[in-house]
């Protein structure tokens, strides 16, 4: 099996032995992800952690997950992340606002000839769970900590990554978008793999 | 398929496509044409209705999802048309050519229902998704300050 040498250890994480461990380059250019299986050659239970979330985070800072989760009020489009248009801010519930609210347009599904996106409860993250711009690391670190991720549990978080309509639009994002790698399924693998390892943070 | 929905107090049994545009139903349909088309991709603002009190697109809001909801057109904002907005638009001479104003109308009313007494950055923030090709913003901002007016 070929193996990518992969920094794991990216910017504020804490530095660690084995920061540059090797995990599979399978289908790098494809978008699929890796599956769990594919991290078992690494013998060291944490470390195989952290590199399973590095797999997973491919889907966390895909454009179909990070334009809704920006640190700051405006949602983004596209795959450079382009200011939201017409300019929308966030509202006191990441709603928007009246009379520009998220399903004043969005519909629960797709608009294949309209060309608007759309999903069950179309929103906004909340503004303690920003990943636009943001490190796997830090992602990992915000999706761990119940005072920036909702209160969820680990297996809340598997259960809202494996199954929630909103999270699932990013495999099917209609239109010309470029969906998340991979599969829903393949994610939830990977996330309940990290899981199963420690949950530790690259 | 049958629909049941209430259109500006009216009850209504429409028999299309629940995938049909809003949009459609009330302008083909129900012939309620003060709802305006204009870009069909929710991007301009002009066919503007309210769905329970909120503000929706019409041309891509999918009649399934009015079912048993009220649906509000600028023919039924207000009996006379004398809502307050309204009563504001004609005593500032708002409109130019007039296509968008039905929708900023609506906008409009579902703003200072949420926002009495909206400063100039609340309207802006509010009317974004509204476009006017005549440039009339000034004064619909003008016109909602005055309709806002205690």
């Amino acid at each position: 099996m070929k193996y990518a040498f992969v920094l794991l250890a990216a910017c504020s994480a804490p530095a660690h032995p084995a920061a540059a461990v090797p995990i599979p380059d399978i289908a790098r250019a494809t978008d699929e992800l890796a599956a769990p299986d594919a991290f078992a050659p690494i013998a060291d239970r944490a470390t195989r952690s952290r590199a399973l979330f590095g797999e997973a985070a491919r889907v966390f800072t895909s454009p179909r997950c990070v334009n809704c989760h920006p640190a700051d009020d405006s949602p983004r489009q596209g795959d450079r992340h382009a200011l939201h248009d017409p300019p929308i801010v966030r509202g006191p519930a990441n709603h928007g606002i009246p009379p520009l609210e998220c399903a004043t347009c969005h519909q629960d599904a797709n608009l294949p000839l309209a060309r608007v996106p759309g999903a069950p409860n179309w929103s906004l993250a909340p503004s303690t769970m920003p990943w636009l711009d943001r490190t796997p690391s830090q992602i990992c670190v915000q999706l761990k900590d119940p005072a920036r991720n909702g209160g969820k549990s680990l297996a809340q978080i598997h259960d809202h990554v494996a199954h929630d309509p909103l999270v699932a639009w990013g495999w099917a994002p209609g239109k010309d978008r470029k969906p998340a790698p991979g599969s829903a399924a393949q994610l939830a693998a990977l996330v309940q793999a990290w899981i199963d390892t420690g949950a530790e943070c690259p | 398929m049958s629909v049941k929905l209430v259109v500006n107090g009216a009850p209504h049994d429409v028999d299309a496509d629940p995938d049909m545009p809003l949009l459609w139903v009330l302008r083909d349909l129900l012939k309620l044409t003060g709802t305006k088309y204009g870009c069909g991709e929710a991007l301009c603002g002009a066919c503007t209705v309210h769905l329970d009190g909120h503000a929706v697109r019409a041309c891509v809001t999918p009649l399934r999802r009015a079912a048993g909801k009220a649906v509000t057109t600028i023919e039924g904002l207000a009996p006379d048309g004398d809502h307050p907005l309204q009563k504001a638009w004609v005593e500032l001479g708002v409109p130019q050519c007039g296509f968008c104003q039905a929708g900023q109308i609506m906008s409009a009313a579902v703003l200072l229902a949420a926002n009495p007494t909206p400063t100039d950055a609340d309207i802006d923030r509010a009317m974004a998704g509204n476009l006017c090709r005549c440039g009339t913003y000034v004064r619909i901002r003008a016109a909602i300050k005055l309709a806002a007016k205690p």
